[in-house]
């Protein structure tokens, strides 16, 4: 008699959560130590689910056969010099940028689901979690193997994890994912679970992978699709997570309601980097900011909390004021990038005029107001060679670390500040948002390690800015400043002159 | 307002059959055709059968093989032997 | 029309990353397993103390009492990094699908009878909690561990012992029909039996180790040199008429313990070779744990064998083994 098949369910509850027992050896508490502070209260760990059900075997059978294709693709990339036929040189600055700002966030997602992974008490999450681990390693891993030929010729991508560690700028998503890592295990399930890989991933996959798409950098959405695949086994588990600690008990709701208006704040301010990239430097435009925002967090995320009203949980506490910053965010952060070009890794220009009539177009009620003026004043500076640089250093926000430009809500004429005293110390905030989340847990934030205080203070290689370079490793004349005159230009501009050669 | 149940799947050969299944089986599914993907919505519930998806393909076809093509998706997941239905019904 | 590029030099800039290139020695090509595993992990100027351990970064080389110079120096000689982990994984499990469906087919177990059946099931099913353990350890290593070197590999080795509790999970399924009634009982049999307590009570002591180097020589030097081994291969002779079949069905641990042992071997040897201080260190844990081990194992040894030889069997290996890598014991 063949025996009978199992189902998948009951498969799957042989093979993970039977495997688990009260430990008496030792008392659970001590095997156990850091998922009872936080307050969080779960009455019954078996009650979670785990939608995916992946036993081992599937796991390894499915994700071998992605990597299979993969690196196929990655090294017929490689033959066939795929770099010289993306849509532009300049593109090639989306790819620094995500190799130095998001990579390393990947290695920190893999090193914190193996804490969750070890340390949370129910079978169920720790198998899950210890899988997305698995999977974030292997994120960093293809875009680092992804990247890796497009180091090979073009410039600031070859010091990325020293970078990554000293760089004022990637001091933003570096504080980000060290913020969420040195909280406890739940509110990192909800930070990076949640916030990060359920409401807000697809704001920071969809615009880089689309837009390597649309210019015609095929090997990064290869990696980029392959990677997704995975990421919908990720957003589960971050779904699963918050209707699971609301489930267990109604005093939950208010420490996830905290947790998921803090890291949708944080997760918002990181994001600017995205809407950046997105409305100024992919030569060939997707969407807007705007646009995604609209569509993948007013009307997706509109559906998520439509759902998670039942629980009690609400829309994220400063999601207006974040929805009204989309008009904005992209511009002034490239306001920010342009005028500090010569401290960072990646090439800036002003928009030709039919990129300025498209962000005309994209942001009818700012963009000629407010920024495009600035703009043509900018450029042309260039053209009379007063290059605008600013050679002073930026105030930051002490908790999300941006340089201190964003505005007001409702006046965008205004810089908008604020500030708290602790001990006697002025601290200083970007919004409202960042000073909740700092006055919340101010003993965690005086912690920041700011990279303008740091050059103040002596500790970034010197008191000057060629000093402070150096200490970045950030080769001057290569890495920085303008697109335009830069080796990257110099080599786009002979690969193309003889494209066209060859095509004659 | 209805919650769209959705899902983003590779446009490729192997994922084809499970195209071709949920438009079979899912009425008032609407396409968005993507560079290398397809993006398909339902209002509230959308289910991919195992065995639509094996008339197709002609083998066995288990529903967690959907994984190597799948980019992304919306609504709560229930998988089992015979489907993989995203829905925001409770 | 894509145009083939005929006319111009297309010399690479460089040949890999700045930090690979120092590592080198040199602006040299790089193996995919050096540009995924060599510095990715953050050194300095963390933001936070973390609120669950703030005595530490998050990374902290003060995490375990050995001190290396430079932890990138234990490389795994497998040179794995994702991709070709899981395919090699997936290789392997195509082979045990495969013993699986030829002792399905034929019903070997069955065919084993009763008395053979309920020794696998109190003998070696209960080895699923030991891979469950075992599985915490190594995510354990993982997290708290330093450098990318050493914690890549320990999230690999923490898969493959879930890999291997639920091949162990699938030997019971297939003894007690899929019903799931063995690994109750075997589950049973882990929380009481006399013959497992000691491999219980060792695994979990294990469970609150802080040191994570330690806890790295108590797992692969005691857990898997001694307890594993006193299952998979000393205790053979337990299972009788089916002793061929386990063999078959538990052809993933053999090849997997060969295979990662050669890795945790030279993670040993590399760290114990570092400083005389090291040395001490690590020799000193070896000992304690493998002694630990051989311990627990020995009612389990009774009950496999009728003696306290697969026990001393096993460590008697496992000494030979950390001597061979340089420890003093």
């Amino acid at each position: 008699m063949a025996p009978k098949k199992l189902g998948l369910k009951q498969r799957y509850a042989h093979m993970t959560r039977g495997l688990d027992w009260e430990t008496t050896y030792q008392p659970m508490d001590a095997v156990f130590p850091y998922d009872t502070f936080e307050g969080i209260k779960i009455k019954d760990w078996s009650a979670w689910e785990d939608p995916f059900r992946l036993t081992m075997d599937s796991y390894w059978k499915f994700q071998a056969e992605k990597e299979r294709k993969l690196y196929a693709v990655l090294d017929a990339f490689a033959q066939n010099n795929g770099q010289t036929g993306v849509s532009d040189g300049r593109y090639i600055n989306v790819v620094k940028l995500f190799l130095t700002g998001v990579s390393p966030l990947e290695y920190q997602a893999h090193r914190g689901f193996a804490f969750t992974g070890r340390h949370l008490r129910g079978a169920g999450p720790r198998i899950a979690c210890q899988m997305q681990s698995l999977d974030e390693l292997r994120h960093l891993q293809t875009q680092i193997h992804t990247i890796s030929h497009y180091n090979k010729f073009f410039d600031g991508i070859g010091e990325f994890p020293h970078m990554h560690d000293r760089v004022w700028y990637l001091s933003v998503p570096k504080s980000f994912f060290d913020d969420a890592r040195a909280a406890g295990p739940f509110e990192f399930m909800i930070a990076i679970g949640f916030a990060f890989e359920y409401l807000l991933t697809n704001l920071l996959f969809v615009p880089f992978m689309s837009g390597a798409a649309y210019n015609g950098d095929m090997s990064t959405v290869t990696f980029g699709f392959s990677a997704q695949s995975d990421e919908s086994r990720h957003m589960t588990l971050g779904i699963e997570v918050i209707k699971f600690l609301l489930e267990q008990h109604p005093d939950n709701l208010p420490i996830v309601q905290k947790w998921v208006d803090k890291w949708f704040w944080r997760g918002f301010r990181v994001l600017g980097l995205v809407a950046m990239m997105m409305d100024y430097m992919l030569p060939k435009k997707v969407m807007s900011w705007k646009e995604a925002w609209e569509i993948y967090f007013t009307e997706a995320g509109g559906s998520l909390f439509q759902d998670l009203e039942r629980y009690g949980l609400k829309v994220p506490k400063y999601a207006d004021v974040a929805t009204e910053a989309a008009e904005h965010i992209s511009h002034q952060n490239w306001a920010v990038f342009y005028q500090y070009s010569h401290a960072a890794a990646f090439h800036t220009w002003m928009p030709d005029k039919e990129h300025l009539d498209w962000l005309s177009e994209k942001y009818p009620n700012t963009f000629d107001k407010y920024y495009r003026p600035r703009w043509e004043m900018w450029a042309e500076m260039e053209k009379e060679g007063k290059r605008f640089y600013n050679p002073s250093l930026p105030q930051l926000c002490q908790v999300c670390q941006i340089p201190m430009a964003y505005t007001e809500p409702g006046d965008p004429t205004k810089i908008a500040f604020r500030c708290t005293e602790v001990a006697g110390e002025t601290y200083h905030f970007c919004s409202d948002g960042c000073k909740d989340i700092f006055d919340a847990e101010p003993e965690k934030y005086i912690q920041s390690w700011l990279p303008v205080h740091q050059i103040f203070q002596g500790n970034c290689g010197g008191a000057t800015v060629p000093d402070v370079l150096n200490w970045y490793r950030m080769n001057v004349g290569a890495d920085n400043m303008d697109y335009v005159g830069s080796p990257d230009d110099r080599l786009w501009s002979e690969w193309h002159a003889a494209k066209t050669r060859e095509a004659v | 307002m209805a919650q769209i149940a959705s899902i983003t799947l590779l446009h490729n050969d192997d994922a084809r059959p499970i195209i071709e299944a949920i438009l079979a089986d899912n009425p008032g599914v609407r396409v968005l055709n993507m560079p290398g993907a397809v993006k398909l919505d339902c209002d509230d519930e959308l289910v991919v059968n195992r065995a639509s998806v094996e008339a197709r393909l002609g083998r066995p076809w288990e529903p967690q093989e959907i994984q190597l093509v799948l980019i992304s998706m919306a609504g709560n997941l229930d998988e089992d032997d015979d489907w993989f239905k995203l829905s925001w019904k409770h | 029309m894509s145009v083939q590029i005929k006319t111009i030099d297309l010399e690479p800039k460089r040949q890999t990353f700045g930090h690979i290139a120092r590592r080198l020695g040199g602006d040299k090509p790089a193996t995919r397993y050096q540009e995924a595993t060599l510095d990715v992990q953050a050194t300095a100027n963390f933001h936070y103390k973390p609120l669950w351990e703030p005595e530490y970064w998050l990374y902290d080389t003060r995490k375990t009492a050995v001190v290396m110079e430079d932890w990138y120096k234990p490389l795994d000689p497998r040179q794995f990094y994702y991709g070709t982990y899981n395919i090699a994984r997936a290789n392997m499990q195509q082979a045990v699908d495969r013993n699986f469906a030829f002792v399905e087919e034929r019903d070997l177990l069955g065919k084993a009878g009763e008395a053979v059946k309920a020794r696998l099931i109190s003998g070696l099913l209960p080895i699923r909690h030991l891979h469950w353990g075992s599985n915490m350890n190594m995510a354990e290593i993982c997290q708290r561990g330093y450098g990318t070197a050493v914690t890549a590999p320990c999230i690999f080795s923490a898969a493959d012992q879930l890999g291997m509790a639920q091949i162990v999970s699938r030997i019971g399924l297939v003894l007690d029909g899929q019903s799931g009634s063995s690994l109750d009982a075997a589950k049973e049999a882990w929380l009481t039996a006399p013959a497992w307590q000691g491999a219980r009570r060792l695994i979990e002591d294990s469970f609150v180790e802080r040191d994570w180097f330690r806890l790295f020589v108590a797992q692969t030097l005691g857990v898997n040199a001694v307890l594993l081994d006193l299952v998979y291969r000393h205790g053979e002779a337990a299972w009788g008429t089916a002793g061929l079949t386990v063999a078959m069905l538990t052809e993933f641990m053999a090849d997997w313990r060969a295979e990662e042992g050669k890795w945790s071997d030279v993670v040993v040897k590399t760290v114990a070779a570092e400083s005389p201080e090291n040395l001490a260190l690590v020799s000193q844990w070896a000992k304690e744990w493998i002694d630990r081990a051989e311990e627990a194992g020995r009612p389990l040894s009774v009950d496999l064998v009728g003696d306290e030889s697969a026990a001393t069997a096993a460590a008697d290996a496992a000494r030979t083994r950390a001597r061979g890598l340089g420890l003093t014991l």
